[in-house]
């Protein structure tokens, strides 16, 4: 990819709680998300020329495709153009990444991106169903394996390989739990223990309930502007520093090493180039927590640790709020929730909070600039976006 | 959601005989079959290669929240299968308990149901794994 | 031409459930119940007649050697066919990749139908129709529950392969006996089969055992001490040892390919399995006289002689003794998962 014509910023963002809404159906979520990020960002609805929605299966959850018009339409948009981007659990990242790419190519002045995911208006095995379709089809999910069962099995080969443990696996979530407590947005607001997530029942061995994300109902908007237009906006901008993306195989098992998510790999190294940075640079990550393991895993290739260190980082603390490189503040997928269309964006949304210094009791102190990392499928797709306060 | 004949019949020779490709130029095997081999791409020669189904298993798990379908099955061995020619699979391990199975122990192929559609619909077979004899 | 098996291959599922287990859920004593029976084998509940049919078939292909393209027939016969619309036949066909230059088709005749198969082959090979041809008896039979029949009811499936050439062992003739004596019986969308009680006895079983060896004898001018071992479908552990004491057979031939008491009752794979294990340890030269039983009803008998080709051939395979071996227990509430007789359950 090449040099940016102009650079990017954020001037506004908004979000719904994420949870188990009942009372609200896709379209209520994409109108309080949006009607919120507009609101943040003082800007006209008449000045934004392009809209991006993420959603992973609005088609098998609620039996609506073309959201990209849903989107539009419920935030009062129209006739702006609108496009729906499908990346399985990384759809809103990637929503962002055609807006940056809209922006600075120089085409577009104004765009708005987000994400939404309405998960629970099917019962539990429709909605396992659903979202094994970010699997291979065809080779994985056709002999019953599942999306917990994809990622347990790279967490038995990680523990098998690396010595990572069970109770590694959990502190994850017990740290993520623990955030959480600060987020007004987190679908938990409970705090557990190492004990907790070894006593919850097995839904694919090793992996326990609490090692899994939540399903969860969510929306999360963003809004995008030049970074030379951004201070005419906000007294509070946030740059985009790097925007990068990578791909690696649907299926699991044709990976070299399943270890290792080369999507986050490439994607990784690509955006520290941008941002010219090194990873000791950042002040905080949202990271990829879909399951407890891919915390782990996703560290290690961020180059936040050496590869099979992720376990022994999480037990000592690196990665908690006051650590030396606190990851998932916002609680993460696994205590923020993860409504997966959703949640690209909404990492950004706690990445600019944290920037702004509006993170009340989880705000990681003098934050200035912080990575978020969002992954399709079992890392097909992998995501990084890198924003910082400052403009250079 | 049912799906129409075609969709399952068309992978019926790979399901239930464990044939994929090999490229003879590179000498690769690939499961499921490929028509264009990634590392040769232009270069490359595929052909249809039925795999022997002896293996190790790389990896496994044991699936209790089952997908639509599975849910009878439930709960059931799945892993990565290192196959003897060098491809992988994934497939249910079956004949053995889950505290029977390791990274490491040789497995070989065999012929089950995966599932039914449903009461009415297609009896959907194709191969599994069992501890090697 | 001289028609005869030339591979053979056998199929028992790992899962046993013990009489005694059934006996306590209906307050039987288990020394008297299931006649004699002790534990029968239970498909899994990925199992069925088909997947079964093609494990057997597998083995019978490797003690061959042959290439399965060159099948020219293929013959399932089963009572609890996966389809009642949908050939299992075809199934195995493309399983073991003999499609698509064959004929296939499915029979039933309660428990003889792999014999019938395996007449039909002969009549096809030595015809010079088809060069090879596949017969497998193959099973996953229902017992109602509380009724007699669930101490035996068991799974299997055994495989023949049919040929001219490099005989195994020869078929030096068969003889079959039939009428219509509905002694077991089970109608269209049934679940569980019927039956006569002890009209299965003397009526049923032995008039057409007896009848159908003795036929078989006469035809080709034999008696019962021209074979070393003998073989009778197995409904239960008494009714074989008693046929055999009717036609003077010693119980010696008989007991080497009693499995009914280890395995129960497999149906169309009974008296194929028996011979299985007969193939599995007989010599050269020696001769097998095989009669099956199939309700509704009619026998099939069979004179066997094992050629030298059998001892080089048969480890090819898993030889049956330690598949039956090779097992594991279940309860009562796992075998009614494992035979889908629960309720409500999601398919």
């Amino acid at each position: 990819m090449k040099r940016p014509k102009r650079d990017v910023a954020i001037i506004g963002i908004g979000s719904t709680n994420y949870g188990e809404h009942w009372s609200c159906g896709l379209k209520d979520m994409i109108a309080e998300a949006g009607l919120k990020a507009l609101q943040d960002s003082g800007i006209s609805g008449k000045d934004i020329e392009l809209i991006i929605g993420g959603s992973m299966s609005s088609g098998m959850f609620v039996g609506q495709e073309h959201t990209g018009a849903l989107f539009a339409d419920y935030m009062g948009l129209n006739p702006k153009p609108a496009i729906r981007t499908e990346a399985a659990c990384a759809s809103s990242s990637v929503a962002m990444r055609v807006g940056y790419m809209a922006i600075a190519s120089g085409l577009y002045d104004c765009v708005v991106v987000g994400g939404a995911e309405k998960m629970t208006d099917v019962y539990g095995s429709q909605a396992t169903t659903a979202l094994a379709g970010a699997m291979d089809r065809d080779s994985e999910a056709y002999f019953g394996l599942t999306f917990p069962g994809v990622y347990a099995l790279i967490a038995r080969r990680h523990m098998h390989r690396y010595g990572t443990t069970r109770e590694q696996l959990a502190m994850v979530a017990v740290k993520n739990h623990l955030n959480a407590m600060h987020n007004p947005h987190a679908q938990y607001h409970i705090r557990i223990t190492v004990d907790d997530v070894l006593k919850s029942p097995l839904v694919a061995d090793p992996l326990r309930l609490l090692d899994c994300s939540p399903i969860a109902d969510g929306a999360a908007c963003v809004v995008l502007v030049p970074a030379s237009k951004a201070r005419k906006y906000s007294d509070t901008p946030v740059y985009i520093k790097a925007s990068s993306q990578a791909s690696d195989t649907l299926a699991l098992f044709m990976r070299n090493d399943i270890t290792v998510m080369n999507a986050t790999v490439e994607a990784a190294k690509l955006a520290y180039q941008q941002a010219r940075i090194q990873p000791k640079d950042l002040d905080l990550a949202e990271v990829h927590d879909c399951f407890t393991i891919n915390e782990i895993v996703s560290c290690e290739d961020l180059q936040f640790c050496k590869k099979g260190d992720g376990g022994r980082m999480v037990e000592d603390g690196e990665t908690e709020i006051g650590g030396r490189i606190p990851v998932n503040p916002s609680g993460g997928l696994k205590a923020k929730g993860h409504p997966v269309g959703a949640t690209g964006a909404g990492q950004i949304v706690e990445i600019v909070e944290q920037l702004r210094g509006d993170a009340g009791g989880r705000q990681v102190a003098g934050a200035e600039t912080g990575l978020a990392h969002n992954v399709g499928g079992s890392g097909s797709t992998a995501v990084v976006h890198i924003l910082s306060r400052n403009k250079r | 959601m049912e799906k129409a004949v075609a969709f399952h019949w068309r992978g019926f020779r790979e399901r239930y005989g464990l044939v994929g490709s090999k490229c003879d130029h590179c000498g690769r095997y690939f499961f499921p079959p490929r028509k264009i081999c990634p590392s040769c791409r232009r270069l490359g020669k595929t052909r249809e290669h039925r795999f022997s189904g002896k293996g190790k298993i790389h990896s496994f798990t044991v699936v209790r929240s089952a997908p639509d379908g599975f849910e009878i099955y439930a709960p059931y061995i799945m892993a990565i299968v290192d196959l003897e020619e060098g491809a992988r699979v994934v497939s249910q391990v079956v004949d053995c308990r889950p505290d029977e199975v390791d990274i490491g122990m040789p497995v070989e192929s065999c012929f089950r149901k995966i599932r039914e559609e449903n009461k009415s619909g297609l009896i959907l077979y194709g191969f599994k794994f069992r501890p090697a004899k | 031409m001289a028609v005869g098996i030339i591979g053979y291959g056998a199929y028992v599922p790992r899962w046993r459930i013990k009489s005694s287990s059934i006996a306590a859920l209906w307050g039987s004593d288990p020394e008297k119940v299931g006649s004699m029976v002790g534990e029968k084998a239970v498909s899994s509940l990925d199992e069925d007649s088909a997947t079964m049919a093609v494990e057997a078939s597998k083995s019978a292909l490797a003690r061959a050697g042959i290439n399965p393209q060159e099948i020219g027939a293929i013959y399932v016969g089963s009572e609890s066919h996966p389809y009642v619309v949908k050939s299992t036949s075809s199934i195995v066909a493309e399983a073991i990749d003999a499609t698509p230059e064959l004929t296939a088709a499915d029979l039933e005749f309660a428990c003889k139908a792999g014999t019938a198969a395996i007449q039909m082959l002969m009549g096809l090979v030595d015809s010079g129709m088809v060069k090879y041809g596949l017969a497998v008896g193959s099973d996953t039979a229902q017992g109602r529950p509380g009724d007699e029949l669930e101490y035996t009811a068991a799974s299997g499936a055994a495989a023949f392969l049919i040929g001219s050439k490099n005989l195994l062992a020869r078929i030096d003739d068969t003889y079959s006996y039939t009428t219509d004596t509905p002694d077991f019986w089970r109608r269209e969308g049934e679940e569980f089969p019927r039956h006569g009680g002890r009209f299965t006895g003397e009526p049923a079983y032995f008039a057409h055992v007896l009848a159908a060896t003795r036929g078989l004898l006469k035809k080709t001018r034999t008696t019962v001490d021209d074979y070393d071992y003998v073989v009778f479908h197995q409904p239960n552990f008494k009714f074989p040892l008693k046929a055999a004491k009717e036609l003077g057979v010693p119980s010696e031939k008989v007991m080497p390919g009693m499995l009914v008491q280890k395995i129960g009752n497999t149906y169309s794979a009974s008296s194929l399995l028996g011979l299985s294990s007969i193939l599995d340890i007989a010599k050269s030269g020696q001769k097998i006289l095989l009669t099956s039983f199939g309700s509704g009803a009619g026998s099939d008998s069979f004179s066997i002689t094992v050629t030298s080709l059998l001892q080089k051939r048969r480890s090819a395979a898993v030889l049956l003794k330690d598949m039956i071996e090779d097992k594991e227990y279940i309860d009562y509430a796992h075998y009614l998962k494992f035979r889908k007789k629960l309720k409500g359950v999601k398919t």
